[in-house]
């Protein structure tokens, strides 16, 4: 039996962990990354809460952000590559115009 | 307890992987760390009774969206971050206000939320369980996400291809 609170802090843990990076970093491709980690600490309260209250809606709600995460991951990457061949840079700091 | 040993563990070893993520420098470092926070997050899915779930975070997350991650690292050859004037500030504020952040939510949620426990394998997921409900009860939201990811790999496609083919002259040189 673990206390449901437990897994809530847990998962606000990795939620702040997540903003921090992406508040900390600045390579663009870490900054990618402590998005993914925000998204996991949501699906671990999910989870937990699903299991805490006998709803398996909760689990589908999880498939559906990781449907998400994985459509956010390919677009990202994929700009992600387009700024670095205009660029040359992986750095937000030097990534400040909209248009060269 | 020995849920609670496991908890404690996956926990630790989750907690120890996103914060070597912010440490690490390198991009690729911080991806392997990001790699074992999921796993471990896995097994906390596990705990909870949700093997299906498990198993998909290991295989899409860990497996799909990671590869594409790593592979994007080493196709832009990516090397250590530099440190600029805008990361110390935001490291000066960031860092303190995370750990206040996380300290407020912890305070707020173990002397309020009550001691509702969960169970281990409180809520069995079996996957023809949750097929009824994602392809009945949801089944609007789940032909939505299907269009979105289409709409996704369509604009992967489009943004990651060039804008218009060299001339095969000028091919060699790309």
């Amino acid at each position: 039996m673990v206390p449901l609170p437990y897994y809530l802090v847990l998962s606000g843990i990795l939620f702040a962990c997540g903003v921090t990076g992406f508040l900390i970093k600045r390579n663009i491709i870490t900054i990618f990354m402590s998005i993914e980690l925000m998204l996991n600490g949501v699906n671990l309260s999910f989870v937990a809460f699903a299991a805490h209250w006998h709803a398996l809606s909760g689990q589908v709600f999880v498939f559906f952000v990781m449907v998400v995460a994985a459509a956010e991951a390919a677009v990202g990457l994929a700009i992600i590559i387009a700024v670095y061949r205009t660029r040359e840079t992986l750095n937000v700091d030097q990534v400040n115009l909209l248009k060269l | 307890m020995l849920h609670l040993a496991l908890f404690s563990i996956f926990g630790a070893i989750c907690v120890a992987g996103a914060v070597n993520l912010l440490i690490q420098r390198h991009p690729i470092n911080s991806a392997l760390s990001l790699i074992a926070v999921l796993a471990s997050l896995a097994v906390e899915y596990l705990l909870l009774g949700a093997e299906f779930v498990a198993a998909v975070q290991v295989i899409v997350y860990a497996g799909a969206i990671m590869v594409l991650f790593v592979f994007t690292i080493m196709l832009l050859n990516a090397g250590e971050e530099e440190r600029t004037r805008g990361s110390r500030v935001a490291i000066i504020f960031g860092i303190p206000g995370m750990l206040v952040g996380s300290i407020v939510v912890a305070w707020v949620l173990l002397r309020y939320s009550g001691t509702g426990s969960v169970p281990v394998g409180a809520l069995p997921g079996p996957p023809i369980t949750i097929a009824q409900l994602l392809f009945h009860d949801f089944l609007l939201p789940f032909e939505v996400t299907s269009v979105l990811i289409l709409i996704a790999i369509m604009g992967a496609v489009v943004l990651a291809s060039r804008e218009e083919t060299p001339p095969p002259a000028e091919r060699g040189h790309i």
